[in-house]
């Protein structure tokens, strides 16, 4: 069982529901990442999100991307953005989930990249451009180590495919709730609470949906029918602040921000 | 990979997920995978339909102008001093390059899978040119993404497009080249998959737009062997083409691969010099790796990150390359080499002077390496270089690149 199964089987059973920021490591730099996510579990955060910063993110909308650029452009790098988890994970009470693209993961090395997850405290991977039939490697990698290999399913993915993606997930399953890329939406799609019911009905893993979530009423309208919600570039566009403003400000704010999102959870 | 014995090269790949050999694949969003299944579903039955492949030889007669002339240039060939240099003329197709092949077959998909958006990147901006075009026939509407660089160095083609009833998109973000517009085009596609088909203009990004584009291109490597057992009663001995993403080497390269006493050489972009950033020769220089849904040969630094290219030329100007060719290049079937800025101007030259064609700038690399392997070849050897398009759109670049004012 991994920090992630573990984490929803409480949950669940006390019936309550996980808020998962999504932070780019470091942006602005990764003592501000470490001190990020200390405040949004402090607030009361169930999960991290630590997005790697990627050179070609497809799956990103303007903010994120920005922030991956930045970060990048303080050539940020992949052991250091672990080293930074080593060091702050310990004392987290929530677990850490990486997004990376599986570029970055084959480059440094499947396996190594398991096994360095692994070390540094990392419960979980989210590998957005590694759809399932590209990820039977990763995934016999990641059951050997208890790491969990979340997998998405999109508003675009025909029924009997979504059967197949959650028997492959572990974890949780990543619901994208929009076809698009990732950015604070003021709408959701319609019929996003009747697909994730009827995903519901489909599996026994967690349900956590992600993309466009920004507002409370999201986190209302979706809390019912999902085990966790994700929220990124309403965060991000937050900590993006930090550049120019005092960071204890900047901290504060992300944290109040969170702080709203889960009294509405 | 590298250290088991190379298995000679087929031409029954792609597999049924994308591979050849270890290379292509599937790498993209959850979201996009359904169209992917879907397209590759209505490649299947296109291509198994006689209709459907008449009406695309149709329009390659009578719209494109096919099939397009072997040329043999024999001013050049006497100046290189050896074998025969002869042109595959690509430059002469409607639009002026070999894209339009490839955009006409993939409108005609779009419009079979019932999508009446059409979308496309470029970087020269002759795909561009050949994706409003086949759009304005058709009476689709069509958005391309282009770089903001490569806006300033292709001004003519973007000209072009609008005039077509493109709309085009200026891309901002990292080195605003051909690498950033293919990223914005699948963002686009990312939310309009729907109703939306994203014509790709090369052989690269996931499966199966490496096989779609070698299959529309191939027509050029078909017509050559036609051509030159018509003429020459013979195969030539050396083929050679210019490679950015692939698609005019790869369209005249597959129906090469099994003549095995054909030797095939792909020319990338030497840029600058062989230092990282200077050039954009992945197959030279960089290693496998995933860029833009594909495993492939790519430039990348130790942590995956792409790393920036140059080539003087808008449309080599990329860091990755077709999974068929990181194949061919594996097995041993195709030689890949690299010509630099300076060589390539000088061959624009000397062609231009000496056939009354002016090659791109890309297809300049092809004809660099053309006389330079011509000079060690007998005069009754053949060299048949892939002209893939023509110089006109690189004219005001040229003239910077030289640093001539002409107003
Ligand atoms: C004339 C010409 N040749 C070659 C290329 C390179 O593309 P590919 O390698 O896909 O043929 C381009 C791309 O824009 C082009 O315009």
């Amino acid at each position: 069982m991994s920090a992630i199964d573990q984490l929803f089987e409480q949950l669940r059973s006390e019936g309550r529901k996980a808020l998962m920021p999504f932070v780019t490591a470091g942006d602005p730099d990764l003592e501000f990442t470490s001190e990020v996510l200390q405040e949004i579990v402090a607030r009361g955060a169930s999960l991290c999100e630590v997005g790697i910063p990627y050179s070609d993110p497809i799956a990103d909308g303007p903010v994120i991307q920005a922030s991956y650029t930045r970060a990048l452009d303080k050539r940020v790098k992949l052991a250091r953005i672990l080293e930074m988890l080593t060091e702050t994970t310990p004392a987290l009470r929530a677990p850490v989930v990486t997004m990376v693209s599986y570029a970055i993961v084959y480059r440094y090395g499947v396996q190594k990249y398991c096994d360095d997850a692994c070390k540094a405290g990392i419960a979980g991977l989210i590998v957005p451009d590694l759809p399932v039939e590209e990820s039977q490697g990763l995934a016999g990698l990641c059951r050997e180590r208890d790491l969990s290999l979340i997998q998405l399913v999109a508003p675009t993915t025909p029924r009997d495919r979504t059967l197949q993606i959650c028997e492959t997930s572990s974890g949780f399953v990543y619901y994208v709730s929009i076809t698009g890329i990732t950015g604070e939406r003021t709408e959701l799609p319609d019929d996003i609470v009747e697909k994730v019911t009827w995903l519901r009905s489909q599996t026994k893993l967690p349900i956590c949906i992600g993309f466009g979530i920004a507002k409370p009423e999201h986190v209302k309208l979706l809390a019912p029918v999902a085990d966790g919600l994700i929220v990124g570039s309403a965060i991000v566009r937050r900590i993006a602040e930090a550049d120019r403003r005092p960071r204890d400000e900047v901290l504060r704010e992300v944290g109040d921000y969170v702080a709203t999102l889960l009294a509405a959870l | 990979m590298s250290n088991r014995p190379p298995q000679p090269a087929t031409t029954v790949v792609p597999d049924a997920r994308g591979r050849f050999g270890p290379f292509g694949g599937r790498y993209v969003p959850e979201t996009l995978v359904g169209a992917l299944d879907q397209l590759a579903a209505e490649y299947a039955k296109a291509k198994e339909d006689d209709g459907f492949q008449a009406e695309l030889a149709g329009l390659f007669r009578d719209f494109v102008g096919r099939p397009s002339p072997l040329y043999h240039a024999k001013r050049l060939s006497e100046q290189a001093g050896g074998a025969q240099i002869y042109f595959k003329r690509e430059d002469v197709n409607h639009t002026g390059a070999h894209k339009i092949n490839n955009t006409l077959g993939q409108c005609l998909l779009a419009m079979r899978m019932g999508k009446r958006r059409v979308i496309a990147e470029t970087g020269a901006g002759q795909h561009g040119v050949a994706t409003a075009t086949a759009c304005a026939h058709f009476g689709l509407p069509c958005v391309v993404y282009m770089g903001e660089e490569d806006i300033r160095r292709q001004k003519p083609n973007v000209f072009s497009m609008k005039l077509l009833g493109a709309e085009v998109r200026p891309v901002t973000s990292g080195a605003r080249t051909l690498r950033d517009a293919i990223n914005e085009a699948m963002r686009d596609w990312m939310a309009s998959v729907d109703n939306t088909h994203y014509v790709l203009g090369s052989v690269v990004g996931p499966h199966p737009f490496p096989q779609i584009v070698r299959d529309f291109q191939s027509v050029i490597g078909k017509e050559t062997i036609e051509q030159s057992l018509a003429r020459l009663d013979r195969l030539p001995d050396v083929v050679v083409a210019c490679v950015g993403g692939g698609s005019n080497a790869a369209g005249m390269f597959y129906p090469f691969i099994e003549h095995a006493e054909v030797k095939l050489v792909g020319v990338e972009a030497g840029g600058r010099s062989d230092s990282p950033g200077d050039h954009a020769s992945p197959l030279t220089f960089g290693q496998p790796g995933v860029l833009h849904g594909s495993y492939s040969y790519v430039m990348q630094d130790e942590d995956g990150q792409t790393c920036d290219v140059h080539s003087m030329s808008a449309g080599l100007d990329y860091p990755g390359v077709g999974p068929e060719h990181s194949y061919w290049k594996e097995t041993g079937r195709v030689t890949y080499e690299s010509c630099t800025d300076t060589t390539a101007m000088q061959a624009f030259d000397a062609c231009t002077a000496a056939e009354g064609i002016m090659p791109a700038l890309e297809s300049s690399h092809a004809v660099a390496k053309a006389m330079e392997i011509a000079r060690s070849r007998k005069p009754e050897e053949v060299i048949v270089v892939c002209l893939s398009g023509r110089g006109d759109k690189d004219a005001m670049e040229i003239a910077r690149l030289k640093g001539i004012d002409f107003g």
